[in-house]
């Protein structure tokens, strides 16, 4: 087991789920009906900021085929002055996010929800309901949020002492970073700003909920975690998790948005009112408008260096927006911007600011693509004054194995340095590039690396050999893209099995136990540990039996191509036991064989990326076109190559989408201007080029298989490597994003 | 207003169902006609995923009344397959890794066919307009296009 | 919902006299790609939908005898699309109609459905009016004839009068030496509303310009007939100084607002610069021809 063959790992195999997701029979959250099943509603708040007096809902409940009504009354509050965290989730704030309580904190904010015999008639309900609402002045951006005087949202948040939407802040610090700009002989300060973006997935939030009679409850949904579903609903209804099932749904694209709950408690407690289950559906506009997005940002980069390129000192002012209630992900910016880099002198600071917005929520490396935007433009800012070459100056800078991050540990392998060299040494960034191909035309090439933590944690996995002498394996992560195919290909590997002997498979809450939730880059690298874990077991027990079987020693038994083989002496004694045979023969040689292995799992070292991109500008339009795209990364081990490259060519186009036309647009009410696909401006096909992945595998020494998490590090360099890149095309350089065809079209008019 | 009886053919398949008269044709075949491989993405004609064909000719399910169905040729992703043989495009999206979550798979799919219907070798620039009804929020679209333009080539040396 | 007729009428007497008797209270069904998005976002509540689908005479595109078009009003993009010599005479109504939405939505929408949406940044309506079209409309008093420029009477409004139902777009044969195009700004490659839309139709004799139309959309209540644009270039061998006569008229004829699409100055910048992009490809077109 310990010499890795390469039958299957790093192999292109269709994946397990594959022929459902092409034939339309893959059941997604909405696809699913239960007998009896109404549906569900949710009233959103019309106003941005609006203390809620009473809600008067019985006009509602008298609407024949009316069945439920449920209010924040209904849902276990969790008062303001106690934190109860589930994870990185203040409950606090996801009582209050459901369901407004004291307030409506932002447009499209839960006051109530129904249940009736038809969306139509849950529809007429909702208008029923009277909400007394009393208006408050709002604010959305984050200038105007912590400027004196700005409406406050929250009378319990106070920052230096003064009411304030600044509801927390974020340090890190090494060094001293006075003495470190001091020693430095060029010194840059930029701000920056970006708009906030949304995860973009495809399929809307839905669930379908059953509350039984004897008060067990199914749930159907489509989330990053039925575990979470499972917890999170749990504490918001008061049903012990014991009594909750919740199933995995095929997720239909989460990016990080669906590792909270919007509708599953509210569902659950309108089926429980009304004895019948209940499916709620969310429309696209009330996934844009009260889901997500990812925290636009304001910040203020200052990086110091000697003449050479060796910087010296670092510091961050990162303002990241939380939306109506507290909780941006300030560790991105704070932890990663500066991570890569060994820089002695750092001080990252960061600024949980509310305003009168959705609640953001995680988006592919939560936070840490707007300090990379701003730290990496800064840092192509200096390269240039100092004549050094962009990439040169990031190897000088890269930090070293046993440097002490500024997050706290310090690194193991550090794999930074080889992205860089992969992009150095590709024919890209060497490729001639015409910089004014034609009139009213020019183009540029940028660079920009990036860093994200990567995660490891809770894990569950079953192995379990079929009386037929085939693998079924049980995991506890939602899939979200090719997880299944990857845990294939170790199983297939370990077990010495054809690929398509081993089926792999979700689990709900009740049948596998506990696993975080498919986030963090987490799930291919835990779970192929505990998988190989698993495998090994298992490759114990079937040594055991076919031990018990010839009559020796376990250990004189090797395990190879799916058969046991008698070894040492005993080696060519017996004729090999194959997989089937043992199988077979199970229970009458001590019974099923199988295992479940459970690991909070450790190792998941940081994952670094390098991107050049090249771009195209119509001058008169302000039109930026990505014309090509490079994106080297350190994944440690491919086990599905095809996922793998998917997974960064993926991300680096929501970040293209992210630099160049995504963002959020309000109107003079504090509602959502562009809550459609129509206006939130996702890239098309035709309006990106190929993406070509380096995948990078220098084996991650602390994990079986050598994985390094993939799916986050992709989307950080992008906003840097086009603003970059931009810069190289008009001279003219980019703080706030996104550089839409009207804002590069004003830079330019006003650059002359 | 009761609802309405709408006879037509989905799938080569006769097939009869009662609608609202203002239900969308996304609504029939989620609802009553139980074709759940046809996916709401947006609702407003702008993601594609309810991508199917009427009479041969690509729409948005979404933005077709179901009584329009009366006497067409509905064509849904649950009829592509030729029974247990996968169409050439099923097959190379999975070969080529060209989904990662899959929502959007069944309106690329019907997408990419009504393509290669039209132009049975398009140039790169012209699968990425021929599919740029169809967003897609996993794959970056790389692996879509590549996978529609192997089959193309397939598909025109199988001919 | 429920509440919702549905007629498709074979006859246009019988659509027009459906349309008239429900007083306001109905909505034409060509393609339906704004009509559905306008009902599911609640900002539609017909009482009673007419497909007019199933009326020939809107369903056919037919050469005129003196050698122009008569496209029905709700013939959708792909089908004009396929038909051999339209595209030929008017490639840039052509492209106009089907740069509205995606190939999904070009299998349903239509030049009367853009048209009537009311939207000044339909993408069909700035090629119509450049293209000289002439809109023929049936109501209740009978049937009668507008240029396109007349309908639109601001956003989503029309100056069609109660009953009225959009027939049929007829325009004119083609003079040798034209040639017409339709260039919009948009942020992506598709896929958006034009942020600016322009249509040009030129027909020239040895190089010097005797005819020139210029339709402008998206930068004011109405989709404009920019008649300063036109006379700009007429009697011009399409130096620069009369380009930049035609895009000043056409900046100056602009007035638009700061919306979520795009701001003031952008759209009067852009107005100018699509002019002569447009320009260009009709007189290279026209070159040809």
């Amino acid at each position: 087991m310990n010499e890795m063959s390469t039958k299957w790992i790093g192999k292109n195999t269709i994946r397990p789920d594959g022929a459902d997701k092409v034939t339309g029979r893959a059941g997604y959250a909405a696809d699913n009906t239960m007998p009896g099943m109404m549906w569900g509603k949710v009233l959103r708040s019309p106003h941005a900021h609006a203390v809620i007096r009473s809600i008067d809902t019985s006009k509602a409940e008298a609407l024949p085929g009316v069945k439920a009504v449920v209010t924040a009354k209904d849902i276990v509050e969790f008062p303001l002055d106690k934190s109860v965290m589930l994870g990185i989730q203040d409950m606090r704030w996801m009582c209050r996010n459901v369901m407004a309580r004291e307030k409506a904190l932002f447009h499209g904010h839960p006051v109530a929800a129904v249940a009736a015999i038809s969306e139509e008639v849950a529809a007429q309900a909702c208008a029923l309901i009277e909400v007394d609402y009393e208006v408050l002045p709002h604010v959305i951006e984050i200038e105007d949020a912590i400027k004196d005087g700005a409406p406050i949202l929250h009378d319990f948040i106070r920052h230096e002492g003064k009411p304030s939407n600044i509801a927390g802040t974020m340090v890190l610090k090494a060094g001293d970073i006075e003495k470190g700009f001091a020693e430095a002989d060029i010194v840059i300060e930029r701000t920056f700003t970006t708009r906030p973006v949304h995860q973009g997935y495809i399929e809307p939030h839905a669930c379908t909920v059953s509350y039984a009679a004897d008060g067990r409850v199914t749930i159907w949904s489509s989330s990053q975690g039925q575990f979470m579903v499972r917890a999170m609903t749990s504490l918001l209804t008061g049903i012990p998790q014991s009594n909750i099932r919740a199933i995995p749904a095929e997720i239909g694209g989460g990016f990080g948005a669906k590792t909270i709950v919007y509708l599953e408690p509210v569902a659950v407690l309108l089926s429980k009112k009304s004895g019948r289950p209940v499916k709620i559906v969310m429309s696209r506009d009330e996934v844009q408008r009260a889901t997500g997005p990812a925290p636009g940002s304001l910040m203020t980069v200052k990086i110091g260096a000697k003449k050479d390129g060796t910087l010296v000192a670092a510091k961050g002012d990162f303002y990241l927006q939380a939306g109506g209630l507290p909780g941006s992900p300030l560790r991105g910016p704070v932890g990663c911007s500066f991570a890569a880099y060994a820089i002695p002198n750092v001080l990252s600071t960061g600024y949980d600011v509310v305003s009168n917005r959705s609640k953001v929520a995680a988006y592919r490396a939560p936070g840490a693509p707007h300090g990379a935007f701003a730290a990496e433009s800064v840092l192509d800012e200096i390269a240039q004054a100092l004549g050094l070459d962009p990439l040169d100056m990031r190897v000088r800078n890269s930090a070293k194995p046993g440097d002490k991050a500024i997050y706290g540990p310090n690194f193991g392998d550090v794999t930074f340095v080889e992205t860089i060299d992969a992009i150095r040494k590709h024919p890209h960034y060497s490729a001639p590039l015409e910089k004014n191909p034609r009139p009213g035309v020019k183009r540029g090439r940028g660079v920009a690396s990036g860093f994200w933590y990567n995660a490891g944690g809770e894990s569950s996995v079953q192995v379990n050999i079929t009386e037929d002498g085939n693998v079924v394996v049980t995991t506890g992560h939602p899939d979200v893209g090719g997880s299944r195919a990857s845990i294939a290909n170790v199983v297939a590997e370990l077990i010495g099995i054809e690929h398509s002997r081993v089926n792999v498979i979700i689990g709900d809450t009740q049948t596998i136990g506990f696993s975080n939730l498919t986030g963090g880059s987490r799930v291919t690298f835990a779970s192929a540990l505990v998988a190989t874990a698993a495998c090994e077991k298992v490759v114990e027990q079937l040594k055991d039996r076919a031990a018990k079987i010839w009559k020796i020693e376990a250990d004189a038994i090797k395990w190879q191509d799916g058969m046991a083989l008698p070894a040492g002496d005993n080696a060519g004694k017996f004729p090999p036991l194959s997989l089937k045979e043992l199988a077979a023969k199970a229970n009458e040689m001590g019974g099923p064989i199988g295992n479940q292995t459970q690991l909070n799992t450790t190792g998941a070292d940081p994952g670094y990326a390098t991107h050049c991109v090249d771009v195209e500008v119509d001058v008169d339009l302000g039109i930026v076109r990505v014309l090509r795209y490079t994106a080297a990364q350190d994944v440690g081990r491919a086990l599905h190559p095809a996922y793998v490259e998917g997974q960064i060519q993926g991300g680096v186009v929501q970040g293209i989408g992210w630099a160049l036309s995504e963002e959020y647009l309000y109107d003079a009410k504090g509602r959502v201007d562009n809550a459609s696909f129509l206006d939130y401006r996702m890239p098309v096909c035709s309006d990106v080029p190929m993406i070509e992945p380096i995948v990078i595998e220098i084996p991650n020494s602390k994990h079986p298989q050598g994985v390094r998490g993939v799916g986050e590090a992709p989307i950080v360099p992008p906003l840097a490597a086009i603003a970059n890149a931009v810069h190289d095309a008009l001279g003219v350089r980019f703080y706030d994003l996104p550089m839409s065809p009207p804002r590069v079209s004003a830079r330019l008019e006003a650059a002359g | 207003m009761s609802k309405l009886h709408v006879t037509t053919s989905v799938n080569g398949e006769p097939v009869e169902f009662l609608t609202d008269p203002g239900a969308s044709m996304l609504d029939a075949l989620r609802g009553p006609l139980g074709l759940t491989g046809t996916k709401e993405g947006c609702g407003t004609g702008d993601c594609g995923a309810c991508s199917i064909t009427v009479d041969g000719r690509l729409v948005c399910a979404c933005l077709m009344l179901a009584v329009e169905a009366e006497g067409h040729e509905i064509a849904t992703i649950e009829g592509m397959a030729d029974g247990e043989t996968l169409h050439p495009l099923q097959r190379k999206f999975l070969e080529m890794a060209a989904l990662q979550c899959g929502i959007c798979t069944p309106g690329m799919l019907i997408s990419a066919r009504a393509l290669l219907q039209k132009n049975p070798d398009p140039s790169e620039e012209e699968v990425r307009f021929g599919l740029a009804g169809n967003l897609c929020r996993c794959t970056g679209y790389d692996k879509i296009v590549r996978a529609v333009m192997e089959t193309a080539a397939e598909m025109r040396g199988a001919a | 919902m429920t509440d919702i007729r549905y007629l498709a009428p074979r006859t246009l007497d019988e659509a027009v006299g459906a349309f008239a008797a429900a007083a306001g209270a109905a909505r034409i069904l060509a393609g339906g790609t704004d009509l559905l998005v306008q009902m599911r976002a609640g900002v539609a509540k017909p009482g009673t939908i007419i497909d007019i689908k199933k009326i020939p005479e809107l369903t056919t595109i037919e050469q005129t005898a003196e050698g122009g078009f008569r496209i029905g009003a709700a013939v959708p993009g792909v089908v004009l699309a396929d038909h051999p010599a339209f595209g030929k005479a008017w490639p840039g109504v052509l492209e106009a109609i089907n740069l509205i939405g995606s190939k999904q939505v070009q299998g349903r929408a239509s030049p009367g459905g853009n048209l009537c949406n009311g939207s000044p940044a339909g993408d069909s309506v700035p090629a119509m009016i450049a293209a000289g079209a002439v809109v023929t409309v049936q109501g209740p008093n009978g049937r009668r004839s507008m240029p396109v420029e007349a309908v639109p009477a601001g956003p989503g409004r029309t100056n069609l009068t109660p009953g009225e139902i959009v027939v049929s777009f007829t325009l004119p044969p083609r003079p040798n030496g034209s040639g017409d195009a339709y260039l919009r700004m948009i942020p992506r490659t598709e896929m958006d509303i034009a942020v600016v839309g322009m249509g040009v139709s030129l027909t020239l004799e040895g190089g010097v310009v005797k005819a020139a139309r210029v339709g402008l959309g998206a930068v004011a209540p109405t989709v404009l007939l920019v008649e300063d644009a036109g006379r700009a270039l007429v009697g011009t061998r399409l130096e620069d100084a009369a380009l930049e006569a035609a895009a000043a008229a056409c900046r100056a004829a602009c007035k638009p607002i700061n919306d979520k699409r795009g701001t003031i100055a952008y759209r009067i910048k852009v107005a100018g610069v699509l002019l002569k992009r447009t320009a260009a490809i009709a007189a290279q077109r026209a070159g040809g021809n």
